[in-house]
């Protein structure tokens, strides 16, 4: 039997008296795309953030049940957040790029966790923005502030950062909705690239690119989980009638 | 005449007043300046900012009541800085809304609001008296660092609160700490605007007398200071002594009007450096 | 293991530092408190004499107990028989230091005056009604002359008495009022003229000047609040007093009304920035309620927007008096600092800051008057402190922002 990469257990989550996830069972295996749909508000990206603890930045977050990620519960209390973060890495919505150059952006996460090594960060650095396919733009200005990029390639940045501190998994929440088509296109053939590496979760609203980029999608309504199977299931014959009613909604 | 005529009538008239009223205020400032400027330029020469004061500081220069202001500036700012920037930091990025935090605002607030001759009582009995450091550079620059300490905490929290939360969700997310995140992304992002308010503080305490008066200021002491312990003449100080006290008022105004002029010239670069900052270095960083 | 042991030590040692850091202005707060309120409070546990002074009678004297008050008249010759306090009917007679010389050569008070104290005594044994104002140094231990005791100060006395001669002898006079009075005249008075202004250049800033025009006046406002407290002072001073001086015809300029005009411009960048702020804090879609309906731009302010933001602008004029009554070198500079009940508003007043930063100067370290001025300290900071919390209460939202 495959151990499942990420799974979630009879996971509940409140903001305060807001019950934002009633109750989810979720689990994917290692190497594979889950795409994350459903109408705003509905708990995706909640969801997504349960993964590398991101909630615990807000106040009054409270959670029952379990997450697990190799099967281990992360909400456990040997487990250090940033250990569980080195392993889980996050691309934003937005393109969040530090104020600092594009070398310094991607070193960050090693730095932080305490690599010194010059000749180290340096081989990482390349290989993360390689794999994020934006060596070849940015070689030769490494040190130019991350601020003279494009939205797209600032979002590559992104992806590249999180990459450079060698994770297993990456959430994605909505990684290409503030991105114009060429460069949306560019982060979809990214995350094909990724997955023979990495485990992905992507939140989206944009259908057509859940059914292009992901293995599996799950639909999320009013804080649970509705449905989650191989995505052409989902995208062509849904055992819900509400998942059918979202994805023709919206797709057809 | 239709009543939508007069309507707008009234309103234009209305607007007239305001921007009247407005404009007025702007022609009292420049009055203020203009008439020091007029009146103190003559006096300011490269003596007079060199030279120590002379006959009864009617002649000369004001060069010790210069290096004493800086010197107050220099110290009450390595005072207040690194505690308000520190707390600033603390009550926006550490803590969570509650009673401590409304606290800790109440308490900074009410700081804020105690009058600054109360801040010269209190830097006297405390700094001067209890703490027995004397009338010195030191016990003056504590004092005005009480003084200028909430409105770098608040400066601080502001520039801080600005800073876009994606910043700090994308430093935790590679697994930096708390203070990683708070050090390395968000406090340089936030820095622009701290700097504004430290240098708006400097101006701040370059002006202010009262709490200087009984815990550093010197009425005349023509030499410059060898160390934090000594005694210092001030511009703010040395303006109201030749404007009010000095031996001979009417001779000494020139010296009262260079004073003044000097001041005036340290504020105005302070306040346009201030501006500048704000400007240059806040639009360098894009907040989402 | 012991990585991560150094990583998470290192931080709670930062969250410590950073703790503490913000406890500061608490602990100032309660330090300003207790020190000033320690020395203020500390004139109501002594007696108003005159410092390192006694008042003596003689033992014959019936009258051994005085109020500060009645030691006053008598030594104003107001009284001029001990039975106006309680006493027989014979005439006061009155003595002081000075006065030694009448009954003793200076060899009999010997070269360091020695025989001072033994003579003081002998002159009240053989003048039963005299009543003797001395330094305490030459009150003769166990002597035969009666010390008169006399009541420590009065809080009713220092709130509402109306003179204030803090180093007056034989009995000082901390009368408060016309410190208190000339405060808030001056304060009152300077809002009163900042608030048209000010709240004029609010609405101004806020609802009809282009962006371009309110860039170059927000910095300008900045500015006159940069400008030191006490080049106002001298502008005032040298402009100000000598043209209210030959407007009104008066011996001095210096007056409440000098104080005034100065205090209210120094008050118009606080009106005009929190006004700007609660003006602007109007919902748009009150603003736009109000213009589809109809009404003009002005009929828009007027009725909606100012409304609207009345608790702002209470809030910018309390702040404004905050500031005014706290507010020291330029009114110490202005107004003339005559002690008494102001009647004018051309008339010298004297403001509770100005007079600790005139007087704390000459007050000795501890005495009476030095007590006397930590205590306009502690009104000064009541006062402030009652602002701030009106303030607090009357701006929820600012707050909450």
């Amino acid at each position: 039997m495959i151990l499942n990469k990420v799974e979630a257990q009879d996971l509940h989550l409140w903001y305060g008296d807001f019950y934002a996830l009633k109750g989810i069972n979720f689990s994917i295996k290692k190497n594979t795309v889950a795409a994350l749909i459903g109408p705003s508000g509905c708990g995706k990206s909640t969801f997504l953030r349960v993964f590398n603890r991101m909630n615990d930045l807000i106040d009054n977050v409270s959670i029952k049940g379990q997450a697990l990620i190799d099967g281990k519960n992360i909400y456990g209390k040997e487990l250090r957040v940033d250990e569980l973060r080195k392993r889980v890495g996050m691309v934003f919505q937005k393109p969040n790029p530090f104020p600092k150059s594009i070398f310094e952006n991607v070193a960050f996460g090693l730095r932080v966790n305490g690599i010194k090594h010059k000749t180290y960060i340096e081989e990482r650095v390349e290989k993360s923005l390689q794999q994020a396919a934006l060596w070849n733009e940015v070689k030769d200005k490494l040190n130019k502030s991350a601020f003279e990029l494009s939205g797209g390639q600032q979002q590559r940045l992104c992806i590249a950062r999180a990459l450079a501190i060698e994770p297993q998994i990456l959430l994605m929440d909505e990684p290409a909705s503030a991105l114009d088509p060429i460069s949306t296109a560019k982060i979809e053939d990214l995350i094909y690239e990724l997955k023979q590496e990495y485990t992905i979760l992507i939140v989206t609203h944009n259908m057509q690119q859940a059914s292009r980029v992901s293995d599996t999608t799950a639909f999320f309504y009013l804080g649970e989980l509705i449905e989650h199977d191989n995505t052409k299931k989902i995208f062509t014959a849904p055992d819900k009638m509400q998942t059918q009613n979202y994805v023709t909604g919206r797709f057809g | 005449m239709d009543f939508q005529t007069r309507k707008n009538m009234k309103e234009k008239m209305a607007f007239g007043a305001l921007r009247l009223f407005s404009f007025s205020i702007i022609a009292i400032l420049f009055f203020i300046l203009g008439y020091i400027v007029i009146n103190g330029i003559s006096v300011v020469s490269f003596d007079f900012l060199t030279k120590m004061p002379e006959d009864g500081m009617t002649k000369g220069g004001i060069l010790p009541a210069i290096i004493g202001t800086l010197c107050l500036m220099v110290v009450s700012l390595a005072i207040a800085f690194p505690i308000g920037v520190f707390s600033g930091i603390y009550l926006n990025e550490y803590i969570k809304d509650g009673w401590f935090k409304r606290f800790i605002n109440l308490m900074t607030n009410n700081l804020s609001g105690i009058p600054s001759i109360v801040f010269g009582l209190f830097g006297m009995q405390f700094f001067v008296n209890q703490l027995g450091w004397g009338d010195s550079i030191i016990a003056g620059s504590f004092t005005l660092a009480i003084l200028v300490l909430p409105v770098i905490i608040r400066t601080t929290e502001e520039s801080l609160k600005a800073v876009s939360n994606t910043f700090r969700e994308a430093a935790s997310g590679l697994g930096a700490s708390k203070w990683q995140t708070t050090y390395s992304v968000v406090l340089p992002i936030g820095m622009p605007n701290i700097l504004t308010g430290l240098i708006l503080s400097m101006s701040r305490v370059s002006g202010e007398t009262a709490p200087i008066l009984f815990t550093v200021a010197a009425y005349f002491l023509p030499q410059l200071p060898h160390s934090i312990f000594d005694q210092v003449m001030a511009l703010p100080y040395h303006l109201y002594v030749v404007a009010t006290s000095g031996n001979n008022i009417t001779e000494s105004r020139p010296i009262a009007f260079g004073t003044a002029l000097v001041l005036i010239f340290i504020v105005l670069v302070l306040n346009l450096l201030a501006n500048w900052l704000r400007k240059v270095l806040g639009s360098k960083v894009k907040m989402n | 293991m012991i990585k991560h042991f150094l990583k998470d030590f290192k931080e709670r040692f930062i969250e410590g530092v950073l703790f503490l850091s913000s406890t500061t202005t608490s602990i100032l707060v309660v330090l300003i408190v207790v020190y000033l309120f320690k020395e203020g409070v500390g004139i109501f546990n002594r007696t108003p004499v005159a410092e390192g002074s006694e008042l003596l009678v003689s033992a014959a004297n019936k009258v051994n107990k005085l109020t500060a008050d009645e030691v006053r008249k008598i030594f104003e010759q107001e009284f001029t028989k001990w039975n106006q306090v309680g006493g027989s009917d014979a005439e006061i007679e009155l003595f002081r230091l000075d006065d030694i010389t009448n009954y003793y050569t200076d060899e009999q008070l010997g070269e360091n005056f020695e025989n001072m104290p033994h003579c003081i005594d002998t002159i009240l044994m053989q003048h039963p009604n005299m009543i003797a104002f001395v330094s305490k140094q030459y009150v003769l231990p166990n002597g035969r002359a009666c010390k008169v005791s006399i009541d420590k100060i009065a809080v009713k006395q220092v709130m509402l008495g109306n003179r204030w001669y803090p180093t007056a002898s034989p009995v000082v006079e901390l009368g408060i009022w016309p410190l208190l009075l000339g405060t808030i005249w001056v304060s009152i008075g300077a809002i009163l003229l900042a608030l048209p202004f000010g709240l004029a250049a609010a609405i101004y800033m806020a609802e009809i000047a282009d962006s371009r025009i309110r860039k170059i006046l927000k910095p300008l406002i900045e500015l006159l609040a940069g400008i030191p407290s006490v080049v106002y002072g001298f502008f005032g001073l040298v402009v100000m007093v000598p043209i209210i001086q030959q407007t009104f015809n008066l011996d001095v300029g210096q007056s409440a009304l000098a104080g005034s005009i100065i205090l209210g411009i120094m008050a118009l960048p606080t009106i005009i920035t929190i006004s700007e702020d609660a003006i602007r804090n109007t919902p748009r879609a009150m603003r736009e309620a109000s213009l589809a309906l109809g009404a003009n731009h002005w009929q828009t302010i007027v009725r909606v927007v100012l409304p609207y933001s009345v608790s702002g602008i209470t809030a910018a004029v309390i702040l404004g008096i905050g500031r005014a009554i706290g507010e020291t070198m330029a009114v110490l500079m202005v107004t003339g600092n005559a002690a008494v009940v102001p009647t004018s508003f051309l008339q010298p007043v004297r403001t509770i800051p100005a007079t600790i930063a005139a007087e704390l100067g000459e007050a000795p370290f501890g005495g009476i008057h030095f007590q006397a001025l930590f205590f306009l300290g502690c009104m000064l900071f009541l006062l402030t402190f009652i602002i701030n919390v009106i303030v607090e209460m009357l701006a929820p939202k600012k707050l909450k922002r």
